[in-house]
């Protein structure tokens, strides 16, 4: 299977994805640097990482909304391929309206990094098949716009079609509405999410609840 | 109009750039005329007390800073250790206090940035950054503010441009009241055969500029670090230089692309003194000179005189040379990225720096008067009277009623407290290399694409620099190997941050002098050089210094990740072993500050030899994996380093039992002392290991910290619980006070 991962300037997280896809699941992964996005088309699957695309100026994701890869992308979410934005990627897909929702602040005003235990509560979808519905398991992460926000409509609509995947569990929710920490669009092959799977896939870097994340997308597509 | 001439030097202006009547003649007499405003300003920034190291050389020069390990020691932009398997660690440490102390957040924002150029200049890329603080108890409505922001402006750097900070150390202290100490450390990793220098050599090569616009922002900040703050209402302060984390990732993507290419014969990033210092030190080193173009220079504002773009500070700018006729290979690189570049001089031969500008030549100095020729100051160093006063104190044993009440009050000290407040503003796992992140005894990360990791730590306990500056100076080394050690790594390394009061008072001189010499004699017995370092004179405000602050940053190689070895308990059973033994130390201690609200009589003392033997044997247990956690004693003593072994580790108590007095053995600061726990199937060969290992007592699954002296009295029994609320919750009690 070929990952893209799409690198905005300042997507400093580009190489956690890289080496979670390519060094730990040993899957072909390719850094698209966003003047080339035209390119997307040729893979199966992108990844919008985090970091601070653009700085985050004006506001986190906004301006790589903006940029000509968008077009791409969009094309590309569009073809029904799956693409997952986490971090400062599911600010961007927000930004973009390629998954529902805004993120806001941080409700203490500041930048939290730690890890959170999150609920799987929808185990039907293409990025977690391999888990268990109401599983709970746990993810870092590292952010200061990880507060999601929803109108109360649109949530309503995202609870009957099953567009809220993870919840946090714990305190550690940002403020966020229905402590949602990743949702998919009503198509299901976008998927954005706070949480950071790519920094949980080895034992040794103290977590391993994102690895199956990946898996699920791999059998999707195989 | 800019002054002429004749008015820089009868109007005596070269004064207000912090240059002396002396210092002045012997530029003159450096150039064989008179030099004009904008040569003053050369001199003054290249001899400033940051740039030039005019005070402190004589000092800096006893460091031992040679070894096996060693490519590259102080004089660079940072300094190289070999690693192994071809690669080599690249890290330095740098001070930021005086920005710091005026716009706490860009301050430290900038300070971070100015370290990550001085690494990735090297041709290294950046892969952790550590911060050494220093700040007022936070009693004082000003100093809470100047910690919350250099906080968020650390933060807000290292998380931007994606680089984890894993480790630091935070200390408080009313001598940093408005005067903060604010250092900031990177590692970076490099292969051998990619270092760069910054060298402008080979006649005719092109010199060129990249990043951020020259503006009239942090001019001649260089020399206003080198100088004492004054709190004075209304008091016009420089325009401060501010830091853009996001266009610094760029510059670093774009020139570690090209330190890749054989095109590039020197860079070196402009950092204090800006255009000024890295030409003319790349010239002189490479015995070369340069002539630049100003009119070539992009700037970010009009009408910018030759003296302003030489002297500003303006963040994330890089000076490099390139071959001649291969610009357009370094002008593809930084477009890619988005990056401003131009050619703005090139390599000449008559070691000059030359400086054109609308046409004319504006300057015209050699580069090694510049760089090189500096005054070099044999300051007057004098014993101070408080040291003999104290070191002629008999030390006794502090009152204490309560044991446990003394035992939550140390905890609840800002000192000793717990850092989380701190470190969960910043992004310590970025990069996924992060093996132990801050809140252990180091940070450890991965070395990519390897078994083995790399492990930081900075430390330095001022308050026995002061009162004993040359063992406070030793026990700073020797706690950072500490750190390492118990984390599963061996030293091989260190840089420094020497922050210290004015150097022109002979006693405050003396401190430097003797913490050198104490730094120095540790660095032999523990075998880590000096590889890279920094000083930062004149930190008084009203003329009165911050305690002597040397902090050393050092780094230790961990042969192998399975070694990596953490603070909290793991499990219960597990026997807790005390290396070494407590006696008489409470001078500058946590508890004698508690008890009488200031430091006297004499520091901890510390015998090198016996902590080499101590450090050697339990890493030599913990390479054979006999030990399942370690840590350190250090402020606060044997009490404080059981809690945190205790709520670290999510559940587990401890009983133990200890010899000796009870406030010496819970409370006193005793140096080359380990606190460690190791499964009952390793006891035997841990204590033939660890020859003065002795047990204490037992890790418990009850949640209690209970500690008996010998004849089965208690002295504090408590829940975890209750200890660990103090611990955890005092930063943000003390931050939550009403302004």
């Amino acid at each position: 299977m070929k990952f893209a991962i799409l690198v905005f300037p300042g997507s400093g997280c580009d190489v956690d994805m890289h080496r979670a896809v390519h060094g730990v699941l040993g899957e072909e992964a390719t850094l698209i640097w966003h003047t080339d996005a035209k390119r997307l088309v040729d893979y199966d699957a992108v990844f919008v990482p985090g970091g601070a695309s653009y700085g985050d100026y004006l506001r986190p994701g906004a301006l790589a909304k903006g940029s000509d890869a968008m077009r791409y992308l969009r094309e590309f979410a569009q073809s029904g391929k799956p693409v997952v934005g986490v971090g400062n990627g599911f600010q961007i897909l927000a930004e973009a309206n390629l998954v529902p929702g805004a993120l806001l602040q941080n409700k203490g005003l500041k930048f939290q990094t730690g890890t959170s235990k999150l609920i799987v509560e929808n185990a039907t979808s293409q990025f977690t098949s391999e888990y268990t519905k109401g599983e709970e398991i746990t993810l870092p992460f590292a952010h200061q716009y990880g507060n999601y926000y929803v109108d109360e409509e649109t949530l309503q609509e995202m609870e009957v079609n099953h567009q809220i995947i993870f919840t946090y569990q714990d305190e550690q929710d940002h403020g966020s509405v229905a402590k949602i920490a990743g949702v998919i669009n009503k198509e299901g092959n976008v998927l954005g999410m706070m949480p950071l799977p790519e920094r949980a896939v080895e034992e040794i870097l103290g977590h391993v609840d994102g690895y199956r994340l990946f898996k699920s997308i791999l059998k999707k597509v195989e | 109009m800019e002054p002429n001439t004749q008015q820089v030097k009868e109007e005596k202006l070269y004064r207000q750039m912090g240059m002396t009547d002396e210092e002045f003649e012997f530029a003159e007499k450096s150039l064989g005329r008179l030099p004009n405003y904008t040569e003053t300003g050369l001199f003054s920034a290249l001899w400033s007390e940051h740039c030039s190291y005019k005070s402190s050389k004589p000092i800096l020069k006893k460091f031992p800073t040679s070894g096996e390990r060693v490519l590259q020691g102080p004089g660079e932009g940072a300094g190289i250790v070999d690693i192994g398997d071809n690669q080599a660690a690249v890290f330095k440490m740098e001070s930021h206090n005086s920005p710091s102390a005026i716009e706490p957040f860009i301050g430290a924002a900038t300070g971070a940035g100015g370290v990550l150029r001085d690494v990735f200049s090297m041709g290294a890329r950046p892969v952790a950054l550590v911060n050494s603080l220093r700040f007022g108890d936070l009693t004082k409505a000003r100093d809470r503010f100047l910690f919350k922001e250099a906080v968020a402006g650390i933060a807000s750097y290292g998380n931007g441009i994606g680089i984890p900070t894993i480790a630091g150390e935070a200390q408080f202290d009313n001598c940093y009241s408005t005067r903060p100490l604010v250092n900031a450390m990177a590692v970076g990793l490099i292969n051998h055969e990619d270092i760069q220098k910054g060298r402008a050599a080979g006649v005719g090569n092109t010199v060129m500029y990249a990043g951020a616009t020259t503006g009239r922002d942090g001019i001649h900040g260089a020399t206003m670090s080198s100088a004492e703050l004054t709190v004075e209402e209304d008091e016009e302060f420089p325009v401060m230089q501010a830091g853009d984390p996001f266009l610094e990732k760029l510059v670093m993507d774009a020139c570690l692309e090209l330190a890749k290419s054989d095109a590039l014969i020197g860079m070196q990033d402009m950092g204090a003194a800006g255009l000024s210092s890295a030409s003319a030190e790349m010239a002189s080193s490479a015995g070369y000179g340069v002539e630049l173009n100003l009119d070539l220079v992009p700037q970010r504002e009009e009408g910018m005189t030759a003296y302003e773009m030489m002297l500003s500070e303006s963040q994330e700018r890089m000076l490099f040379v390139i071959e001649k006729g291969r610009e357009q290979e370094a002008l593809d690189i930084f477009d890619k990225y988005g990056v401003e570049a131009v050619a703005i001089g090139h390599v000449t031969d008559d070691k000059m720096l030359r400086l054109v500008h609308k046409g004319e030549v504006v300057a015209e100095v050699p580069a090694d008067a510049l760089a090189e020729d500096a005054p070099v100051y044999y300051k007057e160093s004098k014993e101070p009277d408080y040291f003999k006063e104290f070191q002629a104190m008999e030390m006794t044993e502090p009152k204490v009623s309560d044991y446990k009440e003394t035992l939550k009050a140390l905890l609840g000290r800002p000192s000793i407290a717990s850092k989380k407040w701190i470190y969960e503003q910043f992004d310590t796992h970025a990069r996924r290399n992060t093996v132990v992140a801050p809140g252990s005894s180091a940070g450890v990360i991965r070395v990519e694409g390897t078994n083995k990791g790399l492990a930081m730590t900075s430390d330095c306990n001022a308050r026995y620099v002061y009162l004993d500056p040359e063992t406070g100076g030793k026990i700073a080394v020797a706690e950072a190997a500490r750190n390492l050690v118990s984390s599963g790594a061996e030293p091989i390394a260190l840089t420094d941050c020497l922050n210290f009061g004015n150097p022109d008072k002979p006693e405050v001189f003396w401190q430097f002098e003797k913490s050198a010499d104490g730094i120095s004699a540790a660095c032999l017995a523990l075998d880590s050089p000096v590889i890279s370092g920094n000083v930062s004179m004149s930190n008084e405000v009203n003329g009165q210094a911050v305690y002597p602050t040397p902090t050393i940053g050092m780094v230790g190689l961990v042969h192998d990740l399975s070694h990596t070895t953490t603070t909290e308990f793991k499990a219960a059973g597990d026997v807790i072993y005390m290396i070494g033994e407590a006696d008489l130390a409470f001078g500058g201690s946590e508890l004698q500050q508690l008890l009488d609200g200031k430091i006297t009589g004499q520091a901890p003392t510390i015998d090198l030899e016996v902590e080499a033997v101590r450090q050697k044997a339990l890493l030599a247990a913990i390479q054979e994996r006999l030990v399942s956690s370690a840590t350190d004693l250090s402020e606060g003593g044997f009490a404080v380093g059981l809690c945190e072994k205790v709520f670290a580790s999510n559940g587990l108590g401890a009983n133990v039992t200890i010899p000796g007095s009870a406030v010496t053995a819970l409370f006193s600061e005793t140096q080359s002392r380990f606190l460690v726990s190791v499964k009952e199937e390793h006891i035997e060969a841990f204590e033939s290991t660890v020859k003065d290992a002795v047990k204490i007592g037992v890790v418990t699954d009850d949640e209690k910290i209970s500690i008996k002296n010998k004849e089965n009295v208690m002295l504090i029994e408590g829940t975890v619980e209750e200890f660990q609320t103090e611990w955890e919750g005092a930063l943000q009690c003390l931050l939550n006070l009403e302004d």
